[in-house]
């Protein structure tokens, strides 16, 4: 249809107002339908929040303490990601050793992988009588599970996949020529790393950063079952949102879940404007 | 000039069916190009003295010190070669200003930043963009950021400066303005300079000497005077705009195949080539007589403008490339698939021993 009407206006016809392109009934329904599923449960909570109440509601020390934890967590698991999933993934994008393609599967296991799954193995490793957990307990006296370090640990390792990939991505896009003319300019690999790889894919690294930020912070999964749910020391806002509509309390758990809404959305359009659309 | 050449190498690279086998000397503030095909091997010699491209067999010494040798398994990277680089698509950093650009090359090489920046801007000033110092390179137009690819090159003093294709993909105009530019500091560079390129223009511009490379391997090797003048391979003869002919030479007589024997100016004996420019091929519609004593008829294969000319290509017992004038062309009535007679005179061939 539109594609037939192309040719006529390049032929050099005269010039007409350019028809709004005719979307078949066929796509556009379900697309329509698409949008309203995903758009009214959010409507669902603005409509059903006690706005009455909503202030009083607001300044109640758990909730504020719930989402001081939450960002909190969240930005230090991402900053843990960003420490150690860029390596990995320049790792995965540039190096070459055998068991590659094993890596790279790996690592995007605990994307598919159940969040509370991830968290009995976290608690298998790292737990008292785990693995690790042990050692770390008998050798420094440091336990994670059901601590604040414990819900970092969980969101990173639910979030680190999402970081690894984008950036993986943002490394294989990007021109290693500009990586030959470093070291022709007399650049070492970690200079021309920090100095030209880095800056190149910024803008992937941003998307990967704010990516796995959003994901910590909607973690539930992992952190309940490594961490617990203590309020004021594990308890993050879904936590405290699942724990308020189980007490019956619907209204609470409308009021928590809207700031969550707030909170979450005004950074992601924060950094959208300052760092995805800039690349 | 001094006796260490600053390129001492045989370049060897195995890369698949490919192989490139490049001897390779280059004293201090000589150019030299590079000059072939696409595909002939010439970047990939570039990449290996730039140490890109690890050597598979041969050696690579640079001002005297060896930086490749594959059967001493010694290996330099390049950040630690005495080498400039200019890219084709001049590979600017794209978050540096023009001066960061310049200066990253004498941070890494030791200089502080205030000094580094100094020396950026004295080359920009240079290159003539001392006012462009703040732009991004995606500000600049592609002559400018090919200048400032030069300048960044040679801010780190290189002892080898490499050129690949630095002027390929500018438009003409800018080409040639940045050609002329190219001259003059290539012409105070005191280094020696390699410039790779398939634009013959460029290579007898700019360079003291020209090596051509088909397939890996040095066909000619000479200063332009002496690769225009005798050619050794039909790739070269297209290139310098010569009709070329290998055959079997008896003093003034060169049997160039298929029954045919030329008369040429120089005598000479064994193998041996012929060449002479198209514009020494006369047309005659039946066989000449009088002056010219090579003739031989030949059947029309094409026509095409060429210049002010038409360029008139002959099959026969060899092919051969015939510049006639429009009104000559109308008075013989030329058509693909005609007959006609092509007459040379010796005194404008010229032939050379193979």
């Amino acid at each position: 249809m539109t594609s037939a009407e192309a040719p006529t206006a390049a032929r050099g016809g005269p010039p007409r107002r350019r028809r709004a392109q005719r979307v078949p009934a066929a796509l556009l329904v379900p697309a329509l339908a698409g949008l309203l599923f995903l758009v009214l449960p959010l409507a669902g909570l603005v409509v059903r929040a006690p706005w009455a109440s909503l202030p009083q509601r607001l300044t109640e020390p758990g909730a504020l303490t719930a989402l001081r934890l939450s960002v909190q967590t969240a930005t230090v698991a991402t900053l843990v990601c960003l420490l150690l999933g860029v390596p990995l993934a320049w790792l995965l994008a540039r190096a070459r050793f055998p068991g590659r393609r094993l890596v790279r599967a790996l690592v995007t296991v605990p994307l598919v992988l159940p969040p509370v799954v991830g968290g009995v193995a976290l608690l298998l490793v790292f737990g008292r009588r785990g693995l690790l957990g042990g050692w770390l307990d008998a050798t420094f006296g440091f336990t994670l599970p059901f601590t604040t370090t414990g819900v970092v640990v969980a969101e990173a390792f639910v979030a680190m996949p999402f970081l690894v990939i984008a950036v993986e991505g943002a490394l294989r896009g990007a021109d290693t020529r500009y990586e030959e003319a470093a070291a022709t300019l007399g650049a070492g690999r970690w200079t021309t790393f920090t100095h030209v790889t880095l800056p190149l894919v910024a803008p992937g690294v941003a998307a990967g950063a704010v990516l796995c930020w959003a994901r910590a912070l909607g973690e539930f999964g992992a952190t309940i079952t490594f961490a617990g749910n203590y309020p004021g020391v594990t308890q993050t806002m879904p936590l405290a949102v699942y724990q308020t509509i189980e007490g019956g309390d619907l209204d609470g758990a409308v009021v928590l879940s809207l700031v969550l809404l707030t909170v979450s959305v005004a950074i992601l359009a924060g950094l959208r404007d300052k760092w995805i659309t800039s690349a | 000039m001094s006796p260490v050449p600053v390129v001492d190498a045989h370049l060897v690279v195995d890369r698949g069916a490919f192989r490139l086998d490049l001897p390779l000397r280059i004293d201090a503030g000589e150019v030299v190009a590079l000059l072939g095909p696409n595909g002939a091997g010439k970047t990939t010699a570039l990449r290996a003295l730039a140490g890109l491209q690890p050597l598979s067999a041969g050696h690579l010494a640079l001002a005297g010190q060896p930086v490749d040798r594959p059967d001493r398994d010694l290996w330099t990277p390049p950040e630690r070669r005495p080498i400039g680089v200019v890219f084709q698509d001049h590979l600017l950093f794209p978050h540096l200003s023009a001066l960061d650009n310049v200066a990253f090359g004498p941070r890494r090489h030791g200089a502080d930043r205030r000094t580094a920046r100094r020396r950026a801007a004295d080359w920009l000033d240079r290159v003539g963009l001392g006012d462009r110092a703040r732009s991004r390179p995606r500000q600049l137009s592609g002559g400018q950021a090919q200048r400032v690819a030069l300048a960044r090159a040679l801010a780190v003093d290189p002892v080898l400066l490499l050129l690949d294709e630095p002027l390929a993909a500018l438009d003409a105009r800018t080409r040639l303005d940045t050609r002329a530019e190219l001259l003059r500091h290539l012409g105070d560079h005191p280094g020696a300079t390699l410039l790779v390129t398939h634009d013959p223009l460029d290579a007898l511009v700019l360079a003291d000497r020209l090596v051509i490379v088909e397939d890996g391997r040095v066909v000619q090797d000479g200063d332009a005077a002496d690769i225009t003048a005798r050619p050794r391979t039909d790739y070269v003869a297209r290139l310098v705009g010569l009709n070329l002919y290998r055959g079997t030479a008896d003093g003034r007589r060169v049997r160039v195949g298929d029954g045919l024997t030329l008369t040429v100016a120089d005598p000479l004996h064994g193998d041996a080539f012929v060449a002479f420019p198209p514009s020494a091929v006369a047309l005659h519609p039946s066989r000449p007589d009088g002056s010219p004593r090579n003739a031989w008829a030949a059947v029309i294969a094409g026509l095409q403008r060429h210049g002010d000319n038409l360029r008139v290509q002959l099959d026969g017992p060899i092919t051969v490339a015939a510049d006639v004038t429009p009104s000559a062309a109308a008075h013989l009535d030329l058509v693909p698939g005609r007959s006609v007679w092509a007459a040379v005179k010796a005194a404008e061939t010229r032939a050379y021993p193979a």
